[in-house]
């Protein structure tokens, strides 16, 4: 699988970049409007100065007088510490303050006029204010002009200016950790959807109800009509399958029944004898397709195994309730000695492993015998042993006896096809277990152990 | 006992007619589901054999639709040897299932078992003597005494109970005692017939030897 960025990753990086274009840009905004209201503050005072200082301008014998009320000066002061510098002139004439300051711009009368220049090496900010006062029988324009330097101003604006970049950065990062959670939390309906297909036994292929946001309900009902055609798909190949064996099967009954009728309606001992030899061929013919079509099953069951929670007693039961009337024919007898014996696995598969190593005890042992199944618990394991009274394993190696297609010395005429114990055992691996082949202790009959993991 | 076949098979059907007919049961055979529902409506029947694969449909779902109505206890006759398809024709309430091809005896001893687990069924009771014995259920009741026979005791009592007074030659006990693929020697079956000749002692009927022909029932013995 080509793995991409994740959706989550995907997301969260996108709204990190719009906070962080968010951040820049409001602190751009912040500093300029700083800026804008410290000047225009800075301006609003100068004029306000400015205003006052012209307002005190009077005659007095045809001479123009003035007082620099303190308070003019005052204000500037509460403003910044920057350097304040004046100047009045009167008829082109400095009247008082610092005569180099640099000439304002023309205005018209009662207008305040500001502006920027250099003073003393340092940037200064200007207001000036014309006003025409009566000397004696004259008019004379008297202008005021106030000036600060922008030091202070600057200094604050960048005060400001630094600390909006702090919040700036912190609300980048703030919006980071949202978007993540934001994009963790839009994800879930997704996650909680994987989930609980994943959840799924393997053949579990009901369509998925969940309620989704409308967002995925086209993931939804495509991943539903993915599992509706699986489902089909291995439906229609267990059709194939029965219907293969239906086939095979039907006429090999029909060959048998009439063989059996035979045998009921001929007297000649050669002509029956004839007929049982018809009659072994079909069971042995059915037994291979039956034990050959388990096996496949088996294959494909383990591949992707359930694992449900079992009791192994329960299972031990019913597989030997099943085969009762099968042993009564041969008037053998099934004793249980069971206790529970919680496991995990496919109850399919472990009914036709505990079915294969019962079929062999009641094949395999004399009539009128007994067949016993007991369950020994130790810590880990659970242990069903099944015990026979007939003739037992054999001296040779037992291992091979799970071996394909092997069957034992000791068949002798009993149907058969050699894989009873190949599935038992396969059966047994998938689910971490084992089967264990000995002879009895007291020396007769078969002791055949199936053995799991306990949960 | 009275049987219902659905088979569609015409020439297994007509086999497992026949062969059944030759124990001694009646046998009504419909080839589809809709001529079963036809031979429910009208006859009452002790035991049902129904195919899963039928051309009007799948035995199982008939039995699921059907189940709840239907007193009379039902094997599947199946071809799959799929242990899954054996587990989903019980879950559908089947009683029991066999595999396609099968021992008329294993029939047999599977019918005995479902019946015998239903109880509560009218049966043929056989008088033999002053015991009644009850194939289908495979008990013997004698002075108020009910015992249970075990599976070759049925087959050969039953036997002997079907043709009274007649000589049976050990052949002819053998075909219904053994199933076919079994090697067995006739000297078994003296054993069996001496085992049930015990079982059955001071019941007021026996099984007498006929040297050089075989075997008797006598009803009448005190
Ligand atoms: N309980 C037993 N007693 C004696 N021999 C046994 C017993 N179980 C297995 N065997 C021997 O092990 C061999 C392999 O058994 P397995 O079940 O695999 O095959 P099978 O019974 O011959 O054929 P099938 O596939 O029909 O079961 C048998 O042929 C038999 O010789
Ligand atoms: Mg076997």
């Amino acid at each position: 699988m080509i793995q991409t960025a994740s959706i989550g990753q995907r997301l969260t990086l996108l709204l990190a970049g719009v906070a962080a274009a968010l951040s820049v840009l409001s602190w751009g905004m912040v500093t300029s409007l700083a800026a804008q209201a410290a000047a225009r503050t800075q301006d609003n005072v100068l004029a306000a100065s400015a205003t006052t200082i012209a307002e005190t301008l009077r005659s007095e014998q045809g001479e123009v007088r003035l007082e620099l009320p303190y308070a003019a000066f005052a204000m500037l002061g509460a403003i910044s510490e920057d350097r304040v510098f004046y100047r009045v002139i009167a008829a082109d004439e400095v009247l008082t303050g610092y005569d180099d300051l640099p000439a304002p711009a023309t205005s018209e009368i009662g207008q305040v006029v500001f502006d920027t220049g250099q003073y003393r090496g340092a940037e200064i900010r200007m207001s000036s204010v014309t006003r025409l006062v009566l000397a004696g029988m004259e008019r004379v324009a008297v202008t005021v002009s106030v000036a600060q330097t922008r030091d202070g101003v600057d200094a604050v604006t960048s005060d400001i200016s630094r600390l909006a970049g702090l919040l700036s950065v912190a609300f980048f990062f703030v919006a980071v950790a949202l978007s993540a959670i934001a994009a963790r939390l839009s994800l879930r309906p997704l996650n909680l959807i994987a989930a609980s297909v994943s959840r799924r036994g393997p053949s579990d292929l009901r369509p998925l109800l969940r309620a989704a946001p409308a967002d995925l309900a086209p993931l939804l009902d495509a991943l539903n009509r993915l599992m509706e055609r699986l489902r089909l798909s291995i439906r229609r190949s267990e059709d194939f399958i029965a219907e293969a064996a239906h086939r095979v099967r039907t006429p090999l009954a029909t060959v048998r029944t009439q063989a059996e009728i035979a045998l009921r309606t001929v007297s000649d001992e050669a002509e029956k004898e004839r007929l049982r030899r018809i009659i072994r061929a079909v069971d042995e013919s059915a037994r291979s397709a039956g034990q050959l079509l388990d096996h496949a099953t088996v294959a494909y069951r383990v591949e992707d195994l359930a694992r449900d929670r079992l009791d192994l007693s329960d299972l031990a039961r019913q597989t030997a309730a099943a085969l009762e009337p099968t042993a009564a024919m041969r008037d053998i007898q099934f004793t249980l000695d069971l206790t529970p014996a919680p496991i995990r696995g496919d109850a399919v598969l472990l009914d036709s492993a505990i079915r294969n190593v019962l079929d062999n005890a009641i094949k395999y042992s004399p009539e009128d015998t007994t067949v016993s199944l007991q369950i020994v618990l130790d810590a880990a394991q659970a242990r069903l042993r099944v015990r026979d009274q007939g003739t037992g394993l054999g001296d040779g190696p037992m291992d091979v006896l799970t071996e394909r297609f092997r069957r034992g010395g000791n068949v002798a005429g009993v149907v058969g096809s050699g894989l009873g114990l190949t599935i038992a055992a396969e059966v047994l691996r998938a689910h971490g277990g084992r089967l264990e082949l000995e002879n009895c202790e007291n020396g007769s009959g078969a002791c055949v152990s199936l053995v799991l993991p306990l949960v | 006992m009275r049987y219902l076949l659905v088979e569609d098979n015409a020439e297994l059907a007509d086999g497992i007619v026949k062969r059944l007919a030759m124990d001694g049961h009646a046998i009504d055979h419909a080839a589809t589901l809709a001529a079963a529902e036809d031979c429910l409506a009208v006859a009452h029947y002790d035991l049902i054999l129904l195919d899963v694969m039928l051309p009007d449909g799948d035995g199982r779902d008939f039995l699921a639709r059907s189940r709840a109505h239907l007193e009379t206890p039902v094997i599947m006759l199946t071809a799959r040897a799929q242990v899954s398809d054996r587990v989903g024709a019980l879950d559908q309430g089947a009683d029991d299932y066999i595999t396609k091809p099968f021992d008329f005896l294993e029939l047999e001893a599977r019918c005995r078992a479902v019946l015998r687990r239903r109880g509560g069924l009218a049966r043929n009771q056989i008088a033999l003597g002053p015991a009644q014995f009850d194939p289908a259920a495979g008990t013997l009741e004698h002075d108020g005494q009910t015992i249970d026979l075990r599976n070759r005791e049925i087959r050969l009592l039953e036997i002997f109970a079907r043709h009274p007074g007649q000589i049976l030659s050990k052949a002819q006990v053998m075909d219904h005692l053994f199933s076919y693929d079994a090697e067995v020697t006739e000297n078994a079956i003296e054993v069996y017939v001496g085992r049930l000749r015990r079982r059955i002692d001071g019941m007021g009927f026996r099984i007498e030897t006929v040297r050089g022909l075989g075997y008797r029932m006598d009803t009448d013995a005190p």
